[in-house]
This record gives structure tokens, C-alpha cells and sequence, in this order.
């Protein structure tokens, strides 16, 4: 996907504006707006249920939008022609539970879809696909399956194996929430380097105080709206809205 | 081969009154080799026809076209429903009939011989449970590792080729060992529309020598061997597939 005619690296990356998204007649979201700029980090928190992982999940097109719009790079997601082959491989997502192909070790699931679907020179994927694991701290790992694996290092695996289409944008939707306590905390380290890498990311997360420390706004959002948004510094020291209040005291 | 065992089993005639005339007589022997060849190849035939259709028939289950799974639903219910030799029958005399005749030189012979037909029946019967069983295996595979495929920008065929079929194949590989044991079995069935397999042969040989208990007798021997061999060769293969860690 070419970005679209118009779209400078100056715009927004990722722009939501006024999204709806209805299951049956259930309004899960209820119009949303976010821009995302290129490197920013931003991160989503609320309460279960109130629509998080639907709206990262529309960022990619896996979930479609009912109403509002949704582009990256100028491009709108939710538009029938669109090449989704070439979204998805702009967007890259992390799920909360790993989901790494099973019958394959972990390079082969790291290289798979560059050599399927981009259909890259082997070796250069290979190489790709080792330096991202060294990365991870997974080398060591590479013939291993993942079912061989903890959660914390399976979740590793399917960072490097998004990472390895070269996304532009990095979806994360509550990677930790699977995971024990223990292994947390290598996640979110591998998730900090690459936000310091530079790496647009867009997380769903519990994690407040990786959130605070990680992003640059973080967007709080309850029964299917943003109830407030701001630095993290700001919405979390002096968050306006009651309902952020009493979210926070909660959690905090 | 036959030279070195053929004096045995002549004494064993001579002594006893059983005669296993295909380990002396070398015709006999022949009509014997010949009947295994034609077996193998007719059950191998069978089994190949019939994965191809249960894949093709699952794949086509998951598809968004209504009337291609309409299509699908309609084949199991018919075969899996009509006893196999009502369908073999079918099969050789009734679309037998209506086939054109080739020009052998100077000859005719139908498009399709008894041994191409014996293939196609039994191999859709067999294909109609495989579609069943292939489905099974489809639907054991998450959803959400489908998703993640989705996700890297796997196509539909390509998540189908690399993703949900091999893990599908893992799953439902027992019950498939079942119904290709059972395939081969059905195989002898073949009989009746005179495919000159192991049963056929046999049966030439037991109408010559009137030797039915004898022939009766390496009849089974051959099947349980070869049912032996094709159950070990799936519980090696369902070995090699399996995943260190996976399915525990």
C-alpha cells in the first residue's frame, strides 16, 4: 500500500474519527477519534468490556468498522477495495494469546509470512528473522516449538514474527494479560525497546504503570467512549473525569 | 520364490488334502500375484481419490458460497447413506452404460473399465466420510490462530494450504486411519463387477481346484497383513507429525 495522495509523514499515521462499531444491536464503540502520529506511542486503558480490543482490531480491519472512518497513512481501512495483503503489511498485531502456528518452530513461524506473502529471498528473511530473535533474547530458541515455550516467550516469538513484515504501525492488544506475573515484565521490555526504537505503537493494556511510563497520551475509555485523554503524566496525576478517577483508584 | 516352497505345500496336498494351489502351480501362483497387484493398486487408487475429495470437500464446507456447501451436504447424505456395492453397481452398469465406447483398433471398450470404476465409486463413498472427518479436524482449529495468519496478510487459500490444514491433518488422523482401513477392506467389493483384485483371483482359483477353505484362508491372511501394514505405516506418520509439546 502506497500511502495515499496527499498524505505527508506529518499527518497522522493512524487517524480514527467518529468510529461506530455495532454487534447486532449492541453499540460497542460509539464514536471514537484518535490520531496517532509516526513514533508515538499510545496507549488505551479502561475497564473490561468497553471496547478496547475491538477498536485496535478495527486499526487493521480485522473487525470491521459499522460507521466513521478509519485510515492509515491517509488510506481508509474500512473501503471495499482496499488492499488488505498490503494493510496488513503496514499494520502489525499482537495478540493476548500469542497465537503462533503450532506445527511450526519458532524461526519457521518468524519467516513464514515474508516468504509467503511478501515472497522475500530466503536467506534474506532468515537473517532478518535471527537478528529480530536475538532481539527478543529468543536465539537460542529458534528450532524450538512453540508449544516447547513459556507464554512470556511465546509472546516474544509473535513480536518478532510482526515485526519481521517491517511494520510501520504495531498493534498490541493486552499481550500481557495471559501472561504470570514473572514473565510480564520481559514483554514489556521488549515492547519499550522498540517504542525507543522509534516504533509506532498503539497498546491495549492493564499495565498502568508500564503505560505511564511508556507512552505518549494515553486514552481512557469506558462504554464505548474516550472519557479523557491526555500525557500520561497529566491523566494519571490530575485526571479530570470522575469516572477516570474512580478507574484509576481502582487499578492503581 | 515358487521353486523353493513348491514341494512343500505338493507333499502337504498329497499328505493332508489341503490344497494351497497357487504355492506349487505356477499358473496359479501367477493368478495369485496378479491378484495382490490389482488389489494394491486398486485400494492405493482409492484412498488417493478419496482424500483428495474429503480436502477438496472441506475446504469447499468453509466456503462463503452457500450453494457450493448445499452441494457438498448433498453428496455426504447421498453417499455416505447408500450402501457401497448398491453404488458400485450404480456406478459400472447404470453410468457404465452411458459412456462412450473407445476405438481400441478394430474393437470397442468403454471409456471407463470395471477397474476405473471400482476407483471412482468406492473412492467417492470413501471421500464423503473423509470430507466429514477433514471438517472435524477444520473446526479444531482455533480461531484465533486462523486470525493471526489473517493478520500477516495470509490469503484465504494460502491460510487454508500452511495453517488449517496441517494442524486439521494432526487432528483427524485417527479417524481417517479408520476409514482407509476400512477403504481397503471395502476394496474386495470390486468382486462384483469382475475387477480381477485378490478376491476375484482367488475365486478363480478356488472355482478350478475346488480349494475354498484353503483360499478362503490366504484371503484372510492378506487382508490382515495388509491391514497391519497400512495401520503401522499411519501410526508412524501420525508420530512423525506429532508436536513436541503440542496437544498435552
Amino acid at each position: 500500500m502506497t500511502p495515499s495522495e496527499g498524505w505527508t509523514p506529518d499527518q497522522p499515521i493512524v487517524a480514527i474519527r467518529d468510529l461506530h462499531k455495532s454487534f447486532g444491536h449492541v453499540e460497542v464503540l460509539k464514536g471514537i477519534d484518535i490520531e496517532v502520529m509516526k513514533g508515538e506511542v499510545i496507549c488505551i486503558i479502561g475497564p473490561s468490556g468497553s471496547g478496547k480490543s475491538t477498536l485496535i482490531r478495527t486499526i487493521n480491519g480485522l473487525t470491521p468498522a459499522t460507521t466513521g472512518s478509519v485510515t492509515v497513512e491517509g488510506q481508509e481501512v474500512h473501503d471495499d477495495n482496499l488492499d488488505k495483503l498490503a494493510l496488513r503489511r503496514k499494520v502489525g498485531i499482537v495478540f493476548q494469546q500469542y497465537n503462533l502456528f503450532p506445527h511450526r518452530t519458532v524461526l519457521q513461524n518468524v519467516m513464514m509470512a515474508p516468504l509467503l506473502v511478501l515472497k522475500e529471498n530466503k536467506r534474506e528473511v532468515e537473517e532478518r528473522a535471527r537478528s529480530l530473535l536475538a532481539k527478543v533474547q529468543l536465539h537460542d530458541k529458534e528450532d524450538a516449538y512453540p508449544a516447547e515455550l513459556s507464554g512470556g516467550q511465546q509472546q516474544r516469538v509473535a513480536i518478532a514474527r510482526s515485526l519481521c513484515m517491517r511494520p510501520d504501525v504495531m498493534l498490541f492488544d493486552e499481550v500481557t494479560a495471559a501472561l504470570d506475573p514473572e514473565t510480564v515484565k520481559e514483554v514489556l521490555v521488549t515492547i519499550k525497546q522498540l517504542a525507543a526504537d522509534g516504533m509506532t505503537c498503539v497498546l491495549v493494556t492493564h499495565e498502568m504503570g508500564f503505560a505511564r511510563e511508556v507512552s505518549d497520551r494515553v486514552y481512557f475509555t469506558d462504554a464505548g467512549r474516550i472519557v479523557e485523554s491526555g500525557p500520561p503524566a497529566q491523566l494519571f496525576e490530575q485526571p479530570q473525569d470522575p469516572r477516570t478517577r474512580e478507574f484509576l483508584s481502582k487499578v492503581l | 520364490m515358487l521353486d523353493l516352497i513348491a514341494p512343500f505345500f505338493e507333499r502337504l496336498y498329497e499328505t493332508t488334502g489341503l490344497n494351497f494351489s497357487p504355492f506349487y502351480d505356477s499358473y496359479d501362483w501367477g493368478r495369485l500375484l496378479e491378484g495382490m497387484w490389482v488389489s494394491v493398486k486398486l485400494i492405493s487408487a482409492i484412498i488417493a481419490l478419496s482424500l483428495v475429495i474429503g480436502v477438496l470437500g472441506a475446504a469447499a464446507q468453509t466456503s462463503k458460497l452457500r450453494p457450493l456447501r448445499w452441494i457438498v451436504a448433498a453428496y455426504i447424505e447421498i453417499f455416505r447413506n447408500t450402501p457401497p456395492i448398491v453404488q458400485l453397481l450404480f456406478f459400472y452398469f447404470g453410468l457404465g452404460a452411458i459412456t462412450p465406447q473407445v476405438d481400441m483398433g478394430g474393437w470397442y471398450e468403454p471409456m471407463i473399465g470395471s477397474f476405473g470404476w471400482a476407483v471412482i465409486a468406492i473412492g467417492i463413498f470413501g471421500g464423503s466420510y473423509n470430507v466429514e472427518i477433514f471438517r472435524s479436524g477444520v473446526e479444531a482449529v482455533p480461531h484465533t490462530t486462523v486470525e493471526a495468519a489473517e493478520s500477516l496478510g495470509f490469503s484465504n487459500l494460502k491460510i487454508f494450504i500452511y495453517v488449517t490444514l496441517p494442524l486439521a491433518f494432526r487432528v483427524c488422523l485417527p479417524a481417517l486411519t479408520n476409514n482407509i482401513i476400512s477403504l481397503a477392506k471395502t476394496s474386495s467389493l470390486a468382486y462384483v463387477i469382475a475387477v480381477p483384485e485378490i478376491t476375484y483371483s482367488l475365486s478363480g482359483i478356488w472355482s478350478d481346484n475346488v480349494n475354498v477353505p484353503e483360499m478362503m484362508v490366504l484371503l484372510f491372511v492378506y487382508y490382515i497383513l495388509l491391514v497391519a501394514v497400512i495401520a503401522r505405516a499411519m501410526t508412524l506418520l501420525e508420530r512423525k507429525l506429532a508436536l513436541p509439546g503440542y496437544g498435552r
